[in-house]
């Protein structure tokens, strides 16, 4: 890092060896918002066709659309905005990608060096806002700082858990001669994630696994994010043991839903089987995910018997909640590989008795079938919000078309994580940890731009669309097609949910009264709007949205009082689950200490 | 979980001498919810441009790992050691003492002052500033000391530490 390879002999403007420094990156497109601080940027970025500008209608939508735009490809999302509102806008999809480990670069603007801490016009303290927002940040105040630092945040962004860094760029640094250096051949000083497993603590993995009476493997979204290698890994070696697999929120797609190895997804809203078997196991073996609270539940009361193994590329992740009896670190897919080669070397037979009798109890907790519901199939009856995922995914699946997920947040977030079902990763776009409402429309424009001729699809609450609908106009502008499925009951459906549990079914606040007629909100973004009332008119409507080739909100009107089950009501245990009104109540009171959990 | 035990950890950090790095470590702390009973930073390599952060701080062993592990993933932070896990270590902190009194308290606080071998590095009629310099418990037991004879003022530098013997951060 400090020798500086050739510095450029003659310098160009801040602005240009910025831009220099993103093509060196091999950055295809910047999602952005123009204001006076990165005016040079954008007159740098009008005289070179290289790299495409998507230009949001709000920045907090450009950190989105760069966050679906990196998840479903890999790559490192990059977002251009403006000083003082432009950054502070941001904010959100910073913490966004910093829960979710999605790399990000943000180039901020800021006022000439001379004026910071004047309050000078459109100053905010960027770096000192997005500190702990971020995964790093970083201010240049001297031109020859420039270059180096871009190479060096998306060397951050992208290496060990991958993160949202910020550059704030002052007008000045920008106008100003900046000479140019290439990205440095030598490690840098201090940041060295450690990736390559300990090949000791694996072989005591393995060994352990080997023994398992009651096994499971639980996976998040650090697989994922070790790319598309180490799910393919994550199969084989979950094939090779037998084992029952779960995967988190995040971790969808790694391991593929039709498989009868896999038993859906785990935690508040999770499977019966699957979180049942997480407490009941006897050897969990976690890779990359961190025991999420939406993942536990009641912390104490967490599989209680079970040995457990935790791989995760972020140190700080092990034994942060729950203590675990071997901790490896390292990158999930570099890990996964060392297991499936201790696997073979390890003689030691799997009990495969025992192990049938663990698939067995399995298949008992399967065959409740926790997801099921009724669906009144008469002319005229209300659409089941489950069913209507239930056909979208039906219906896409037909089509042969290469198909993206992203969702808002809340119920619809969880129906369509319970039934659409993933077989490749890279497919699902959601906001797992902080919870983002407004996040799919943006995110599936970040997709849609990455995957040209994909089917993208944002399933969505009529209330989570309403946060980012400006992107409709964005859609239209660069002929965007992606699809807005709208689960419309006019409730904020998870709020609804917990209040009718939780408190005492006083509706406070959260019916939408005025909503848009959504069909004529589409056709005043230039796409077109469809809604379905009743089952009769949903598959119509589902395969018009899927065959249009312009971007789509289906208005789908479903049942208002629908809840979302199985569910682990907070502060509960993965055994004290409450299935849905399909099954015998078996509900548990929830505790005064439940209720002040979020 | 496993321990509830909370215990006091005196952490020391290797950083690049950068802006906001300070604040990334007390923001970390901060956002996190542990203690900081004293902190101390300045630069040691002026080459590098690097500087070290003592920190003391407490809670149980798994809180503390965890607090090692937080400032670990930090870009600018090199090195992370808990001098207090990892071997016999020395910590020292300074003080500066102002006691104003007269007649027999100001003698009685002078006598006291030179069986803490403390410094008098400032004295009036009425008043002295004593330099005390040993680990905390020393610094607190000469202020309790000093408390009913006129203690007027009190700055402390918090705590430096190192380990003992030829290991280095």
């Amino acid at each position: 890092m400090s020798v500086a390879p050739q510095a450029s002999v003659a310098a160009q403007a801040g602005a240009e060896v910025l831009l220099r420094a993103l093509k060196e990156q091999g950055v295809e497109v910047i999602f952005g918002y123009p204001g006076g601080a990165v005016l040079p940027i954008y007159d740098a970025i009008f005289k070179q066709n290289a790299i495409r500008h998507i230009l949001v209608r709000q920045e907090g939508g450009a950190v989105h659309a760069a966050e679906g735009y990196a998840r479903s490809t890999g790559k490192v999302g990059v977002v251009l905005v403006t000083s003082g509102p432009g950054a502070t806008n941001t904010v959100t999809g910073l913490v966004d990608a910093l829960m979710d480990s999605i790399p990000i670069v943000c180039l901020t603007g800021q006022v000439p060096t001379h004026l910071i801490g004047n309050d000078a016009f459109q100053e905010a303290d960027t770096t000192g806002i997005t500190r702990p927002a971020t995964k790093h940040n970083y201010l240049v105040k001297k031109s020859e700082d420039l270059a180096r630092v871009v190479h060096e945040a998306f060397y951050v962004a992208r290496s060990g858990r991958p993160g949202p860094v910020v550059i704030d760029l002052p007008k000045d640094i920008l106008i100003n001669p900046a000479p140019y250096v290439g990205v440095p051949e030598t490690p840098h000083r201090s940041y060295k994630p450690q990736t390559d497993p300990d090949p000791a603590l694996i072989e005591q993995a393995v060994a352990l696994l080997k023994r398992a009476k009651k096994p499971i493997i639980y996976s998040g979204g650090g697989v994922i994010n070790a790319g598309p290698a180490a799910s393919a890994a994550l199969v084989d070696f979950v094939r090779a043991t037998g084992f029952p697999v779960t995967n988190t929120l995040m971790g969808l797609g790694a391991y593929p839903s039709p498989d009868p190895l896999f038993l859906g997804m785990l935690g508040m809203h999770g499977t019966y089987q699957a979180n049942l078997a997480m407490h009941d196991c006897d050897v969990m073996l976690n890779i990359g995910a961190r025991f999420d609270d939406r993942v536990t539940g009641r912390l104490n009361a967490f599989s209680p018997n079970s040995t457990k193994i935790h791989i995760d590329i972020d140190r700080s992740s092990i034994n942060k909640s729950v203590h675990v009896d071997l901790g490896i670190v390292a990158d999930a897919g570099k890990a996964i590989a060392a297991l499936s080669a201790a696997w073979k070397k390890d003689k030691t037979k799997v009990d495969s008795k025992v192990l049938a009798a663990w698939w067995s109890r399995i298949e008992e907790w399967r065959a409740k079938d926790c997801l099921r519901f009724k669906q009144d199939m008469s002319k005229g009856a209300v659409i089941k919000p489950q069913y209507a995922i239930q056909r979208l995914f039906e219906i896409t699946q037909e089509l042969k078309r290469e198909i993206f997920i992203t969702t808002e947040v809340g119920q619809h977030q969880m129906w369509a994580a319970q039934y659409f079902h993933f077989r490749q990763p890279n497919r699902w776009m959601t906001s797992g940890g902080l919870g983002t409402m407004g996040y799919g429309l943006p995110a599936g424009l970040g997709v849609q731009v990455a995957h040209p001729d994909a089917l993208v699809i944002d399933i969505a609450g009529e209330a989570s669309i309403l946060m980012n609908i400006q992107e409709m106009s964005t859609l239209a502008q660069y002929r965007l097609p992606v699809k807005t499925f709208i689960l419309n009951n006019q409730y904020m459906g998870m709020v609804r949910q917990w209040q009718e549990l939780l408190h005492g079914g006083r509706y406070s606040e959260s019916y939408t009264a005025a909503l848009p007629d959504f069909v004529k909100l589409a056709e005043s973004f230039h796409a077109e709007g469809l809604r379905a009332e009743s089952v009769d008119q949903l598959d119509d409507v589902i395969r018009r949205m899927v065959t249009s080739e312009k971007p789509v909100i289906a208005d789908i009107c479903v049942d208002q009082k629908e809840n979302c089950f199985p569910m682990i009501p907070s502060g509960a245990a993965h055994n004290e689950m409450i299935l849905g009104p399909e099954h015998e109540s078996q509900s548990v009171g929830v505790t005064d200490a439940g209720m002040a959990l979020v | 979980m496993s321990n509830t035990l909370e215990r006091m950890a005196t952490i020391s950090v290797l950083v690049d001498n950068e802006a906001g790095v300070l604040a990334r470590v007390t923001g970390l702390f901060a956002g996190r919810g542990y203690n900081i009973d004293s902190l101390t930073v300045a630069t040691v390599d002026v080459d590098r441009l690097q500087s070290r952060i003592n920190i003391v701080t407490s809670g149980t062993d798994m809180v503390i790992q965890q607090i090692k592990a937080q400032l670990d993933r930090l870009v600018p932070v090199h090195r992370v050691s808990d001098l207090t896990h990892e071997g016999p270590h020395i910590a020292r902190e300074m003080a500066m003492i102002k006691v104003v009194a007269s007649g027999e308290p100001r003698v009685e606080a002078l006598r006291i002052a030179e069986a803490f071998r403390a410094r008098v590095i400032d004295a009036t009629t009425n008043s002295f500033v004593f330099e005390l310099t040993g680990n905390t418990d020393k610094l607190d037991a000469f202020l309790d000391l000093m408390r009913p004879l006129g203690l007027a003022e009190v700055s402390r530098t918090g705590v430096a530490a190192i380990a003992r013997g030829a290991r280095t951060i």
